[in-house]
């Protein structure tokens, strides 16, 4: 019955939910495992610049006379190096994909 | 008759990705076809001299945007064997399991890219839906759709737990329920293999000759795999090479076929297998000396050549990648063929031309 396989496809999918979502009506579900936003810490910091110096694309800048840390969201690509490398454990990747960069501002905290 | 040359590509409507090939044509019958390549040159082969050679498995990553996984595998592989490095079995497992689940988005992908090179615009569509289902599969696992970043230099960088294993074997049940109601249209249905039986037939020996690798070749008939040399988890998991002898476009979607399910049942073997323990060692000082890698991407047969001389800058680096090896025998099916059929034919080598020019 090769002729009708299509339409039995298309009858089964049609009758089943869609594995996508009407985005942006819909908000996006995250998966707990995902790697999105990197979120900063202030507060446990210590400036080490321990993270600065093991990101691949040269997207964190820390400045410790200052107590400044920075990062450029367009050169980070949230591969999780910093996350990993951080001694007071002050940053983490969010499971959430954050806002889109509009501007090539440096975020300075 | 008089010939006429027909330029296709790089910017084609058809095609995928950027491919430039003079088609020299007799009415509507192509006699010869002379591809150039190098429009998506990124030099990412002279980042070496930049990246050290940890932060170069991101590079590497990115070579591809499909078989990314594999390309961090293989780079791995390289410089774990020129440091002695003894990645633990877990990491192995885990390489394998992201490995397979890589190939099952990229034929999936191909399978949709195929239905619209035919004009199956529906059936383009219903492979992605089930296409995007192994993505969440990736993305819970790895935490990226498509760019993994779970692969370093002597391990993985995240773990999977019992639960995420037991989820993604339930999501893989039904997958491949899906897969077998999608499979049956590309397998059975006429307007497709009226489409792709017996355009563009290699043969055994031409496949052989001209050096073709993966899906290309066992498609004709050339039972190769490079998964049976036994890297990652593969020397517990044996692989049976999936062929198929017509070495038509026909055959060469079949083999994609068989293999989305040969990928699951890996995947399952290895969840059953998993050893516990460590997932990954720390790496200490810098490699010095040479290593050819070798692995099986969805595309086929990867070579990696790497050469380091003991300072963290790796010296040379090399890829051979698979569509590379298959653009010779590419040019051998489009010749005689039908003016119609070369998206067709290009599609069936499964090209990556961003992964061939680097």
């Amino acid at each position: 019955m090769a002729y009708f396989e299509m339409s039995r496809l298309a009858l089964k999918w049609a009758l089943t939910k869609p594995p996508t979502s009407r985005y942006p009506f819909e908000p996006r579900r995250e998966l707990a495992g995902s790697r999105g936003w990197l979120v900063f810490t202030k507060d446990t910091c210590v400036y080490c610049n321990v993270c600065a110096k093991k990101c691949p694309t040269g997207a964190l800048v820390v400045n410790r006379a200052r107590k400044e840390w920075a990062i450029d969201r367009l050169l980070c690509i949230t591969c999780g190096c910093c996350v990993e490398v951080c001694p007071k454990k002050s940053l983490e990747l969010a499971a959430s994909h954050g806002t889109p960069a509009v501007t090539k501002d440096v975020e300075i905290y | 008759m008089a010939r006429t040359i027909i330029p296709f590509g790089p910017q084609h409507p058809v095609l995928p990705e950027p491919i430039h090939l003079d088609l020299v044509v007799e009415d509507e019958r192509v006699v010869e076809a002379r591809p150039s390549i190098g429009f998506i040159h990124r030099g990412l082969e002279k980042l070496v001299e930049k990246k050290d050679y940890v932060e170069f498995v991101y590079v590497a990553e990115r070579i591809c945007g499909i078989c990314s996984f594999i390309h961090g595998q293989t780079y791995c592989q390289a410089v774990e064997t020129i440091m002695n490095v003894a990645v633990p079995p877990r990491a192995l497992y885990l390489r394998t399991i992201w490995g397979e689940l890589s190939r099952l988005h990229s034929h999936l992908l191909w399978l949709g890219l195929m239905a619209d090179a035919v004009g199956f615009e529906s059936l383009f569509m219903h492979s992605w839906r089930v296409r995007e289902r192994v993505l969440n599969i990736i993305e819970a696992t790895a935490g990226g759709r498509v760019i993994f970043g779970s692969c370093k230099i002597g391990g993985v960088r995240r773990d999977i737990d019992a639960a995420g294993l037991q989820a993604m074997l339930a999501d893989l049940g039904q997958i491949e329920a899906d897969l077998r109601d999608l499979t049956k249209v590309f397998i059975r249905d006429d307007s497709v293999k009226s489409r792709l039986c017996g355009v563009g037939v290699l043969t055994r020996q031409d496949a052989r000759d001209l050096g073709c690798v993966g899906p290309t070749s066992r498609a004709s008939g050339v039972a190769q795999d490079m998964r049976q040399l036994g890297y990652a988890a593969f020397k517990d998991l044996p692989v049976e090479p999936v062929t198929h002898t017509d070495g038509d476009s026909y055959a060469r979607c079949a083999v994609r076929c068989d293999e989305l399910f040969q990928s699951i049942n890996l995947i399952r073997e290895a969840v059953a297998r998993m050893p516990a323990g460590e997932i990954a060692v720390k790496v200490a000082g810098n490699p010095n000396g040479e290593f050819i890698a070798r692995t099986e991407q969805p595309r086929g047969e990867v070579a990696y050549c790497v050469k380091a001389d003991g300072t963290k800058h790796i010296q040379r680096f090399r890829v051979r990648t698979p569509t590379f090896a298959n653009l010779p025998a590419l040019v051998k099916m489009l010749q005689g063929c039908e003016l119609a059929d070369v998206p067709v034919l290009v599609l069936t080598i499964d090209p990556c031309i961003s992964c061939t020019e680097r």
